[in-house]
């Protein structure tokens, strides 16, 4: 408001100016006929002057010398004040003469100019500047709001902020200002030196440039044609290598081998023929492969193809074949060309010898056993009897085999998982049998060995059971299974005829599976006292299976009678409806149960719950407050009581409180008292970042540690929130850090370049201002 | 027939050099390690209590000055050297790591009032009260030369403090106006001024280097630009601010150590509301400096004691104060963010950590991974009670501890009554004024 205002007067005042700026020759002539009137003041002034030279300084008032209606105080006539002078009054007069058209043209000239602003007083000027600065500052300033907030809320801020680049210097800077000083450097400059190559400038050598200046251009387009045919070519032979390796046949694969081996051997023939010099190289070449071959593992089964090829014989015969065709390479490649005269059935022992120590039994074996046997089994017998056990074996082989097809065959039935688990024993069964056979080399010991393998079974047969309760599959296929179980059972009155035959053997156990049965023959005794429930119940299911009755009754009143001192309960007989395992499970449940009977014996848990939470429910009842005083308006004493009547009045009923959490839950006391031991580990009020309590709850529940989390969470997760390095200065932050361009003028450029002065648009700037 | 047996992958179990931890390897089944919140809890309790008993930030006092330090710089390329200015017109140069002076200046006649360093680091300036400004190499004279100023300017009035800039050979002085020198003429290419109190305090920006702000006696503080040869705008606050310092970090944050106990943190671009009021000491503050990554400062006050404030929280998280320690005049943070250091009334510089608890040194990756653990526990079990209790105890001199009890009561007081002035009057007659913009008298443009 107040710089509109100051405006206007501004405007007025300026329009006054430009009168008094009129053009001088014009007023000069308009004062022509006020000539007289000058004189006379003139000659007044004068009067004045020497009334002031006889020293004394007297003022006097201004006379007058013409009428006027008002007069002013300081001389000057007010006639026409309070109207406005207006330009267009002046020029009436000049209107009428012609003579006047210059001044009337400067004068229209004037009237149609704008009027210049008055300079505003300094401390507006100020304001203005300081205004303008500022906004223009804030504006700059404002390029940081993002890298600031970004900064605020980082994970994690790494000081110093700018990333220090190793700087490396190209060596010919490097080396440039080095010089050799020590005297091995020095040799070493000498050597280079002599050999011209390059110290300073490591790029090319003399013999390099040399040479890039040498070759023409044709020639090196040449020679690049070439190379690229040249790696065509070899492209082409490796795609096709590629191609080639990929056949999976091996037959295939067999066939090139051979043919490479005749080529081979074809060319040493015809070396033999034109240059022996050369083939004898050759011979030698090949001696020396022997001899590699000797030195080294290679071609013996102790790598790990071979291995795998040893576990894969049994079964697989081209695996076996493998292994014969390694064993036969290596011989050959082991066999020496040249076969000295002299030691000629020696050196075939001692390689038989080395042979047999080499390659393991399981291999020799694998190759006579057609049927391919557990190479650890087979391994007692081999050791004392190898070469009568291989001639033997071939003849031994289809009885074992044939008891298996025997037995499979007679239980025709579904193959089902237990099917399957069963087979494999009986595969042992065989195996073990066959081992067995071959040590003894007795021809019938059918009964025995079913007696061995029959432990075996038995072993398993646990396994089997639970199995079977796991898969809970239907009655039939577990019919099945069952019906396995009384053939072994048959066999087990033979377990006694064991002992006599583990004398027998002289050998100590050898494998991890026999010594795995002789822990179970110890311990038989001891597991068939457990496992006659199932067999229990399985013999009350199979009725018709009446000979193995009386044993199996035995054991279960053997097994009654350890359950009665636990339980105390009588056995009950099962229908045959019930399945199994649900019988089992529950009487499991029941042992639990009676077990936890009895365990509590002497407290009834129950009762002192209900007794307890009756007290703690009176407990937290409020209270009466009695108020009486005995003796207080009558008589008082020993044996007398307050009146009812007093009593009652004086008694405060205590309100009745709210209802109990735990009124409806019969199993639970709910205490309903702040506990202040713990308060004092509780927080009180939702701390300030978070706005819900389960988002405080869940950042404490989620555990930092590492004993919770991996050690990638932990690190993760116990970032620092600032990192600094130590010893290292951190600068403030620049605007190139954080990818702004920074002013390429410098701060003292633009201050000297600046000198201080008010724009016109500073000026419009105010102005928009002041008006909003 | 395959025989089984326990096997192990040596991998999962075998280190690969003796230097090596043992590998454990760890079942993560949460049944397995139960009790996971109040096995933390312990954890961080435990952590609070040993950061608690290994806060000994106390390093080192260097002394030697024989009168009060009235200001420190600190070199703008070496860690280990700290310049100091006496009242007794010294100026002494320090070297932190062996603990000694290493060279002693007689540079003025009266008060060293000001001290900074170039921004290279070769030489610095002093401004005393023998109305002088002279320049120094930092390094020493040589064998038979005579300890002189590189340059002297002999000024008219007196200087109260100096700022180099922070990239160019610039620099501002302070007195009753403020004026910008170019290092290689004797008169000031530039001097400004916004009316006429003495201005104590002049600082660059850090971050845009052309922005200035000072502070007056006449309760005001100042901007600048030095580029359009202007001030900005003019803040007034209730009383007189000491001394201003920008943040490093953050271009238009800066904060103002005030005689009112206070200190206020300023967006320059909204000084009618500061954006944080910073209370905890209990006489005037005489100085304050950014720690060099802009999070957190400290301030030195008249109540024999220096504080350390996070830029975004109004109490101190630590206070350091010693028995021998008098008014601390002076303070600075280095700039490796490790230490702080205080010149103080009684003639002393110390040397403090800015972590108390912090273990100097090299640290194992052991180390450094459990107290990386133990900082994020504190940090995530800090409003528990127990644990805030232990993490916030201090030690105050007794001064100081009843200065703090006597301004609660004062200032509870002062709360009452306006409350019961709101109250019992017309509502909406007495208007309710946040603590943020009770201080603020006035912005001027």
């Amino acid at each position: 408001m107040t710089a509109n205002r100051l405006a206007e007067s501004l405007l007025a005042l300026s329009q006054q100016e430009e009168l008094v700026d009129l053009p001088k020759d014009y007023l000069l002539s308009g004062s022509e006929d006020e000539g007289d009137n000058d004189g006379e003041r003139e000659h007044q002034k004068l009067l004045e002057a020497i009334s002031s030279l006889d020293g004394k300084n007297r003022r006097k008032l201004a006379e007058r010398s013409e009428a006027s209606l008002k007069v002013s105080e300081f001389n000057v006539s007010s006639e026409g004040s309070g109207e406005k002078l207006v330009l267009a009054d002046l020029l009436e007069p000049v209107k009428t003469s012609s003579s006047l058209a210059t001044v009337k043209k400067q004068l229209n000239r004037v009237k149609s100019k704008k009027t210049v602003e008055l300079p505003l007083n300094k401390e507006e000027i100020e304001r203005i500047h300081r205004e303008v600065a500022f906004n223009k500052t804030a504006k700059v300033l404002s390029k940081w709001d993002p890298v600031v907030l970004k900064n605020r809320q980082a994970e994690q801020l790494v000081f110093p902020l700018e990333k220090e680049e190793p700087a490396i210097a190209p060596i010919e800077h490097v080396l440039s200002g080095w010089k050799a000083r020590t005297p091995l450097e020095q040799e070493i400059f000498n050597l280079l030196h002599k050999n011209k190559q390059p110290v300073a400038d490591p790029l090319l050598t003399p013999v390099e440039k040399a040479s890039l200046q040498a070759m023409s251009l044709e020639e090196a387009k040449m020679r690049r044609a070439e190379l690229q045919r040249a790696r065509a070519l070899q492209s082409y032979y490796e795609a096709k290598a590629r191609r080639e390796k990929k056949i999976k046949s091996k037959k295939y694969h067999k066939v090139v081998k051979k043919g490479k081996a005749k080529k081979a051997l074809k060319e040493f023939e015809q070396l033999r023929k034109v240059n022996p010099a050369a083939a004898l190289e050759e011979l030698e070449k090949i001696e020396k492969a022997r001899m590699m071959e000797r030195m080294s593992l290679k071609h013996q089964n102790s790598g790990k193809w071979a291995k795998s090829k040893a576990i894969m014989a049994k079964y697989d015969l081209e695996a076996r074949q493998a292994m014969q065709e390694q064993l036969a390479k290596n011989k050959e490649l082991t066999q020496k060309l040249q076969v000295a005269s002299e030691s000629e059935e020696e050196e075939g022992g001692t390689e038989e010898k080395v042979e047999e120590l080499l390659v393991p039994d399981v291999v020799n074996e694998v190759q006579m056993n057609a049927d391919g046997p557990n190479p650890w089994m087979l391994r007692s017998c081999t050791s004392d009897t190898k070469e009568a056990a291989t001639q033997e074996d071939p003849e031994q082989l289809p009885e074992p085999e044939a008891h298996e097809v025997s037995e499979s065959e007679g239980e025709d039935r579904p193959v089902a998982e237990e099917e399957i688990l069963l087979r494999e024993f009986e595969e042992r069964r065989s195996l073990r049998k066959r081992s067995e056979l071959s040590q003894d080399a007795e021809p019938a010991g059918s009964q025995e060995t079913k007696d061995s393998s029959s432990q075996e079974v038995l072993s398993e047969l646990r396994v089997l059971s639970q199995k079977l309760k796991e898969n809970d599959q239907s009655r039939k296929q577990k019919a099945s299974s069952e019906g396995t179980i009384p053939q072994v059972q048959r066999e087990e009155p033979a377990t006694e005829e064991e002992e006599p035959l583990l004398l027998q053997r002289p050998e100590r156990v050898q494998t991890l599976e026999e010594l795995e049965e002789l822990g179970k023959e110890e311990c038989f005794q001891n597991k068939e006292l457990p496992r006659p429930v199932l067999e229990g119940q399985q013999s009350e299911r199979t009725p018709n299976n009446r000979p193995d009755a009386p044993k199996e009754k035995k054991k279960k009143e053997q097994m009654i009678d350890l359950q009665n001192l636990l339980t105390t309960q009588s056995p009950s007989v099962k229908s045959l409806a019930v399945p199994t395992i649900e019988e089992l499970e529950d009487e499991e449940e029941r042992n639990q149960r009676q077990m936890i009977k009895e365990a509590f014996a002497g407290d009834d848990v129950i009762r002192d719950f209900l007794k307890e939470k009756r007290e703690a429910v009176e407990a937290s009842k409020p209270k009466d407050v009695d108020l009486t005083l005995p003796g207080w308006g009558e008589w008082g004493g020993v044996g007398l009581k307050p009146s009812a009547k007093k009593r009652r009045r004086f008694l405060i009923k205590a309100p009745e409180g709210p209802p109990r959490k735990d009124k409806n839950l019969p199993n639970v006391i709910i205490n309903e008292k702040r506990n202040i031991h713990t308060a004092a580990h509780q927080v009180r009020v939702l701390p300030y970042p978070f706005t819900h309590h389960w988002q405080f709850e869940r950042t404490i529940q989620t555990p930092i540690g590492s004993t919770w989390n991996t050690q990638r969470a932990f690190q993760k997760l116990t970032t620092p929130k600032v990192v600094t390095k130590p010893g290292h200065i951190i600068n403030p932050i620049k605007a190139e850090d954080v990818g702004y361009r920074s002013s390429s003028r410098s701060d003292l450029s633009v201050i000297q370049r600046n000198p201080k002065r008010i724009t016109t648009r500073h000026k419009k700037q105010l102005k928009k201002s002041s008006v909003d | 027939m395959k025989v089984k047996m326990l096997s192990r992958n040596p991998d999962n179990y075998v280190r690969d050099t003796k230097l090596d931890l043992q590998r454990v390897p760890r079942n993560y089944d949460p049944t397995l390690h139960p009790f996971e919140v109040p096995r933390e809890y312990v954890r961080a309790l435990n952590a609070t209590k040993l950061e608690r008993v290994f806060a000994k930030p106390f390093l080192a006092s260097l002394d030697g000055h024989r009168d009060g330090v009235n200001c420190l710089a600190k070199h703008p390329k070496n860690l280990a050297t700290v310049l100091s200015g006496a009242c007794d017109g010294e100026v002494r140069i320090w070297n932190l790591t062996q603990r000694n002076c290493i060279r002693t200046i007689q540079a003025h006649e009266g008060f060293v009032r000001g001290i900074c360093t170039r921004f290279c680091g070769t030489s610095f300036f002093t401004v005393g009260d023998d109305k002088t400004v002279k320049q120094w190499k930092m390094d020493g004279p040589g064998y038979g030369e005579e300890e002189e100023p590189l340059h002297t300017i002999l000024g008219k009035t007196v200087y109260t403090g100096i700022d180099h800039h922070w990239k160019e050979a610039v620099f501002a002085t302070c007195g009753q106006q403020v004026d910008i020198w170019d290092e290689q003429r004797t008169n000031p290419i530039c001097s400004m001024t916004w009316g006429f109190d003495s201005i104590s305090s002049v600082k660059f920006n850090p971050v845009e280097t052309f922005l200035l702000g000072s502070c007056a006696s006449d309760r005001n503080i100042v901007l600048y630009d030095m580029r359009q040869a202007t001030p900005l705008k003019k803040v007034i606050l209730d009383m007189r601010t000491n001394t201003i310092c920008w943040n490093p970090m953050e271009a238009f944050i800066f904060t103002a150590a005030n005689e009112d106990y206070n200190l206020y943190t300023f967006d320059m671009r909204a000084l009618d509301t500061p954006v944080m009021v910073h209370m905890d000491h209990v006489s005037a503050v005489l100085d304050v400096d950014y720690s060099p990554t802009g999070k957190e400062f400290v301030s030195a006050s008249f109540d024999k004691s220096i504080r350390i404030f996070p830029v975004d929280k109004s109490r101190s998280r630590e206070v350091y104060h010693t028995k021998r320690m008098q008014h601390v005049i002076c303070v600075k943070w280095t700039s490796d963010s490790k230490y702080i250091m205080c010149g103080s009334d009684e003639m002393n510089i110390r040397l403090w950590k800015a972590n108390a608890s912090e273990k100097l040194g090299v640290l194992t990756s052991r180390e450094k991974a459990a107290k990386d653990y133990n900082q994020k526990l504190k940090e995530k079990f800090q409003h528990y009670p127990h644990i805030k209790r232990i993490a916030r105890h201090r030690h105050l001199p007794k001064s100081i501890y009843s200065q703090i009890q006597e301004q609660r009561i004062m200032k509870e007081a002062r709360r009452r009554k306006e409350v019961n002035r709101i109250k019992h009057s017309k509502p909406g007659s007495v208007p309710i004024v946040s603590e943020k913009k009770k201080h603020v008298v006035a912005v001027v443009k």
